[in-house]
């Protein structure tokens, strides 16, 4: 019944080479508008490859990626023109990188990295540009004393949550994340987790997260799918993975967390 | 009304790490659960009890069979349907208790409980008032509500977890345990939850531990060891 809407995203036998390294296998999966998605697996298992091949940052070497735009119908990404899939990268999708430097710029303001995505999408009032800055920043839990500070004096816990905001100023309907909790300390891990977990529900958003975490997926996602030298070996809802992982190298995974 | 159907259901395990060791634990199980009765789920402790009782929620993947919720006027059999159609059912039909709580960090209990009403999308003040009147019946201490559970004692996770689990008045409910570190009167408090659930026509599966509980809440019992491979 649910599932005559049509999905968010389509991806289709998508492959990658590196001259004869195939960094990822025949991956196709479906997503639907507000479903999180985790993308687990080991170090060098192609998660971060998959994400950037479908997030349009690197070209594919075969395959399609299917995406239903918001007013052009279903459009196939890789074929889309440069400035289409820019367009599509600052209104509709949002990419969080694991490294905040790589998401945020560096030069300007906090309250700027944020009013300069929505100035992108035709914003144009200056007072109605830093009244939803600052609402973001509030939003993400930044002190507004420091809207105008330079992202490089944050602690990285903050510029990660600057890079959210960014992302999410112009409301976008898919979040692409690499990692976002990698690097922080565990305690802003956590708050960081917590916050995330908040906004795609407020906003419905659907995500695709690339994580080595198991804990980090169990939290966020609905649905995992597990990597393993470029292939999905396994894919179903996240308790379900998890709790009754059926190929080797799942429960390996699972199998190998450090219990508290 | 017949809520949910067992059939032929059969699982076991099979560990990759350790050599690829097959356990049987369920073969064949036929179970069905009406409207307003509580089925207990008996037999010696690896006996399956719990594999049958997560196999319900979708939460375990059975080899072969078929676990069919009547779920908003039609039948989902939940181990074939979509991981959205299951989440669907497990949010508006199919609650689960587990024995320990999945604690999720800074997020306060009264939060935690109200969650699963903010799910079905009931407004938030009155989400959070049922919640607060759910925490209370269960003797949860005001001036714990707004504190994250993580650090509760065992007995108060577990409450918070039931209060969690019983807010939503999901039409069929899976309770594992539920009253395994209660004291005496906490366990009343949870064996008439467990009551008012029956009279509104609630179908329930649980696994008690306690011989008295399970006299009190129980209206058929499913002994699920003369259902075991052999």
């Amino acid at each position: 019944m649910i599932d005559l809407e049509p999905p968010l995203l389509q991806v289709e036998g998508l492959s990658k080479l590196y001259g004869r390294n195939v960094a990822c296998k025949n991956v196709t999966f479906k997503l639907w508008a507000g479903e999180v998605l985790c993308i687990v697996g080991e170090s060098g298992s192609g998660k971060t490859t998959l994400l950037n091949c479908i997030s349009a940052i690197q070209p594919q070497s075969s395959g399609r990626v299917l995406y239903q735009t918001r007013h052009a119908g279903t459009a196939d990404v890789t074929a889309m023109s440069d400035a289409q899939k820019r367009l599509l990268m600052r209104t509709d999708w949002g990419i969080v990188h694991q490294n905040p430097r790589d998401g945020l710029r560096m030069g300007v303001s906090a309250g700027a990295n944020v009013g300069e995505r929505l100035m992108a999408v035709g914003a144009r009032h200056y007072g109605h540009i830093r009244a939803e800055a600052t609402g973001w920043l509030n939003r993400v839990e930044i002190d507004i004393d420091r809207i105008d500070d330079l992202p490089g004096t944050f602690s990285g816990g903050m510029q990660q949550r600057l890079q959210i905001a960014r992302n999410l100023v112009t409301k976008p309907r898919l979040v692409f994340m690499d990692e976002p909790t990698g690097g922080l300390d565990v305690s802003v891990q956590a708050r960081l987790l917590d916050l995330l977990r908040a906004l795609v529900q407020d906003l419905q958003l659907a995500a695709i997260i690339v994580t080595h975490d198991l804990a980090v997926a169990r939290l966020l996602a609905h649905r995992l799918l597990v990597m393993r030298r470029g292939e999905i070996v396994e894919s179903g809802l996240t308790d379900q993975v998890l709790d009754d992982p059926q190929h080797p190298y799942t429960q390996l995974l699972v199998s190998s967390i450090l219990q508290t | 009304m017949t809520m949910m159907r067992v059939k032929d259901l059969s699982k076991s395990f099979t560990l990759h790490e350790q050599g690829g060791v097959v356990l049987p634990v369920l073969d064949n199980i036929n179970l069905d659960v009406m409207a307003g009765e509580c089925v207990v789920l008996l037999g010696p402790s690896g006996s399956g009890k719990s594999t049958l009782l997560r196999s319900m929620y979708a939460n375990y993947k059975p080899q072969t069979g078929r676990i069919e919720v009547r779920h908003e006027g039609a039948w989902v059999d939940i181990l074939s349907a979509a991981p959205r159609m299951v989440l669907n059912v497990r949010k508006r039909t199919l609650g689960y208790v587990s024995q320990f709580l999945r604690v999720i960090p800074r997020v306060p209990s009264l939060e935690v409980v109200a969650e699963p009403l903010r799910n079905i999308g009931i407004e938030a003040a009155a989400a959070r008032a049922r919640a607060a009147a759910m925490l209370e019946r269960l003797r949860i201490p005001q001036r714990l509500w707004s504190l994250a559970p993580a650090t509760f004692s065992g007995g108060e996770q577990q409450r918070v977890n039931i209060a969690r689990g019983f807010i939503s008045q999901s039409p069929i409910m899976l309770l594992d345990e539920p009253t395994s570190s209660l004291d005496a009167q906490n366990r009343a408090a949870v064996i008439t939850l467990i009551d008012e659930a029956k009279a509104r026509g609630t179908a329930i599966v649980g696994i008690f531990h306690d011989e008295d509980v399970r006299r009190r809440v129980g209206t058929r019992q499913f002994d699920v060891a003369l259902a075991r491979p052999t």
